[in-house]
Parts: structure tokens; sequence; C-alpha cells
């Protein structure tokens, strides 16, 4: 007894060292193997109030630029509209689409997309009624699902985040697969498992499936750049530029389906 | 002495602040940044109480991470450059470690470089290592070491050199 006592003492700092040790590795682990981490996540009132502070300064810098966006955005909105107009028989039904799907409009105070999982931190939060798993997009295209939240902030799984996995699917035919990102380039993100039979070319648009109900179908990904058949020679590995510029966002929306409920709760009963 | 203890503190939040706000969003060719906040444990006193800096390190660390959403990579960084300090000090400088006399602003430009290179090697390697978290890409964990160590070095020293009070 007196001798593992003595060893203790001894050896005390090193000890700490292991049991630190095993903290830090088992958080680090945690977060690889589940992307929403329950305690370390910048969705908390010190680091939000930091970035925010730090934004406010930084967003002046990049005004012009948004203006170009937000220009840009309103010529497209207001080309659909016209074209809406001319062909009243288009495939939506604007005013169920409206009811069906709520946007909440956001700032990214936070930025990453050097790492391997990167998240995003934006400056609303569970009292703008924003939950986990709501999909994240901007004027043009997806940026993540929504992990930790807290009153005022949110954290964003961005799609450049190695664990997150989002249904895709090309827009001219229906065939789709899973969009990952292999933590190369923060430009293009994988599309894999499309069948081997669909014909691809560069190019191509590669838009949200609709298949799980965080996403509506439709919203914008990214283009074909290149694609090959993967491992087992049954599915093409495509490679997606994406539209959006990861390293330059700013204003960004928070689709909200209002039926998630009603889909989540079938799921379950069928189970 | 608490003089002292105002001197690590502010450094401590300043450091903290200024890797998360400005030194983790250089992304220098798309991805290298600086990991300037190993310089509070680059300089934190000779003199100390082991377990206390080895936890204020695993802290220091811990803090980074939340505000980076890195689970416990920075925690796990900065905890093994801590416990490997005194060894790195007694590699690079010698008898005066030995005598417990060491003063960073007093000691010459080449141990410095050496002190400082070695741990920022080893917090770098710890740091992408579990950060990329796959033995099978260890190229791309050197060739990141490699680039992001050279960038801190190079600030660790001009930070260094600026703020030093050298009285000759």
């Amino acid at each position: 007894m007196q001798q593992i006592v003595n060893f203790i003492l001894r050896n005390k700092s090193f000890l700490f060292f292991l049991l630190l040790l095993c903290v830090s590795v088992g958080l680090t682990i945690q977060s690889h193997s589940y992307h929403k981490s329950k305690f370390i996540n910048s969705a908390n009132n010190v680091t939000g109030g930091v970035y925010n502070l730090g934004n406010s300064v930084s967003s002046y810098f990049h005004l012009k630029e948004e203006n170009d966006k937000l220009h840009e955005e309103n010529t497209r909105l207001r080309s659909i509209l016209n074209n809406q107009m001319e062909k009243s028989e288009t495939f939506i039904d604007s005013t169920s689409y409206t009811t069906k799907y709520k946007f909440t409009t956001a700032k990214i105070i936070k930025n990453s997309y050097s790492l391997q999982n990167n998240y995003l931190t934006i400056n609303k939060g569970s009292r703008d009624s924003i939950k986990q798993d709501l999909g994240v997009i901007s004027s043009k295209g997806i940026i993540g699902i929504i992990g930790n939240t807290n009153s005022k902030y949110a954290t964003v799984v961005s799609i450049l985040n190695t664990t997150n996995k989002i249904s895709g699917q090309l827009k001219k035919t229906n065939q789709f697969g899973t969009l990952s990102w292999n933590g190369k380039s923060p430009r293009y993100i994988q599309l894999s498992d499309i069948q081997k039979n669909a014909k691809l070319t560069k190019g191509d648009t590669i838009i949200t499936s609709g298949r799980s109900s965080i996403f509506p179908k439709g919203i914008l990904v990214g283009q074909v750049e290149g694609f090959k058949l993967d491992a087992t020679k049954n599915y093409y590995e495509v490679e997606v530029l994406l539209f959006n510029d990861m390293t330059n966002l700013e204003h960004v929306s928070i689709i909200e389906n209002k039926d998630k409920t009603l889909i989540n709760n079938l799921l379950q009963s069928n189970e | 002495m608490n003089n002292l203890l105002s001197i690590h503190t502010v450094r401590f939040v300043v450091l903290i602040l200024l890797q998360v706000l400005l030194f983790s969003n250089i992304n220098f060719l798309g991805y290298i940044n600086p990991y300037i906040y190993i310089l509070f444990i680059i300089l934190y006193p000779v003199k100390n109480n082991r377990i206390l800096f080895l936890f204020i390190s695993f802290l220091m660390g811990l803090i980074i991470d939340i505000f980076m959403d890195s689970g416990g990579i920075n925690a796990t960084a900065a905890l093994v450059v801590a416990f490997i300090r005194p060894a790195v000090l007694k590699f690079s400088f010698g008898a005066v470690y030995e005598h417990q006399a060491l003063k960073f602003n007093n000691i010459d430009f080449g141990q410095r470089l050496t002190y400082i290179t070695i741990l920022t090697f080893i917090h770098h390697f710890t740091y992408f290592l579990f950060e990329i978290f796959n033995i099978s890409k260890i190229i791309l964990v050197l060739q990141n070491t490699l680039f992001s160590s050279i960038f801190t070095i190079t600030l660790c020293i001009l930070i260094t050199s600026i703020f030093s009070t050298k009285s000759k």
C-alpha cells in the first residue's frame, strides 16, 4: 500500500498528464465520430459574443462583395419571377411552397474551411426558433446543417465536414447519391453512389434530392467537374465544383420544413 | 510575483483572442495557419508547479477548441507540448537550465530558435495527426506540419524579438 502511494506521489505529474490526455483524446474521438459535440462547441454566449464583436469589424471589409452578391441574387430571382408569370403551368405551386418551408436569415460570424471538420457559427439561436438539423443555404447553394444551438447562437456543420452526409442528385435525371467531402479542397465536394448507367457529362448541375426532411428538393449544390467509377465498378464517384465560394460567406438562410415533425413521427411509428 | 501573474494572465487572454480572431483566419494558400498561442507555453516561467502548468496548457487548448469547434485537438497538442517542454529546455539550453537561472530575454538567438522550433514541430505534428486522424494520410500530416510550422516559427521569433526587453 505504502509503495502504491509512493508511486503515485512520485509520478503525480505524469499521471495527471495521462488523465488530461485521456480527456482530450476522448473529446477528439467524439468529435470525429459524432458531428455534434456535446460540450465543445462555439454556440455559447462567450465565444459567440467574441466572434460577433470580431465580425462587426471585419464585415466592413466585404461590404462591396456582399452588395454584388445581393444584386446578382435579385437579378436571378427577378428572372425566375418573370418566367413563372409567363408560363403559369410551372411545376411548383408557389403558395404551397412558401407555406411548407420557413426561411430565416442569419449572418455568419465565424467561418472555417481549412480543417477536416469545419463548423460555422451564426448569430441566430433557439430564440429565433433555430433548431438542430435544419438546413442552411446561401443565395448560391447549400452551406450545411445546424448542429448545436443556444439561445443566441448556433453552429452549422458545414458541407466541408468529413462527417457530414447529404443526399444529392443530378438535375436532369433523378439518379441520386450521397454528397460528402474528402477533406482536400474547399472548392470541391464528392458525390458517391451514383448508378453506373447514369449519363454524366462535365458541367451537369447537382441539386439536393429532397429525400430527407432537411433540404427541400432543388437546392443548388454545384456542377460536375469530373467522374470515375469507384472500387466496386458499379457506382460513379463524381467530383462536384461548388457554386458557393465557401471561403467567402456572409449572409445565409435557414430552411425549416414545417412538416418535419409529421414526417419524423411517421417514420418512428413505422419502426 | 504579482506582476508576473498579471503578465501571464494578460498574455493568456490576448494570445487566445489573437489566435481565434486573427491567426485562424489567415488561410495562407488555402490552408496554412499559424498557431501562435503556443507562445504562452513557450514563454511560461521555467520555475513552475508542474501540475498547474499542465493544467493551464490543457485549459488553453480547450478554450481554443471551444472557439474553433475542433473537439479536443488543440487541448491534446498543447498538453503534449507542456509535458515535453522540460526535456526540450534541457536539450536546448543545457547547463543554464540546470541552474534554473534561465531568462528568455537574455539567451542568444540560436538557442532560442532551436527551442521554439522543436516545440512548434511537436505541437503541429500532434495537432495535425489528431485533426486528420487517419494514419493513411500521414504524408498530408507531415506536409501540413512542415508548412504551418515554418509560419508559426517565423511569427513566434518576430513576436519574441519585438516584445523582448533586452537590457545590455
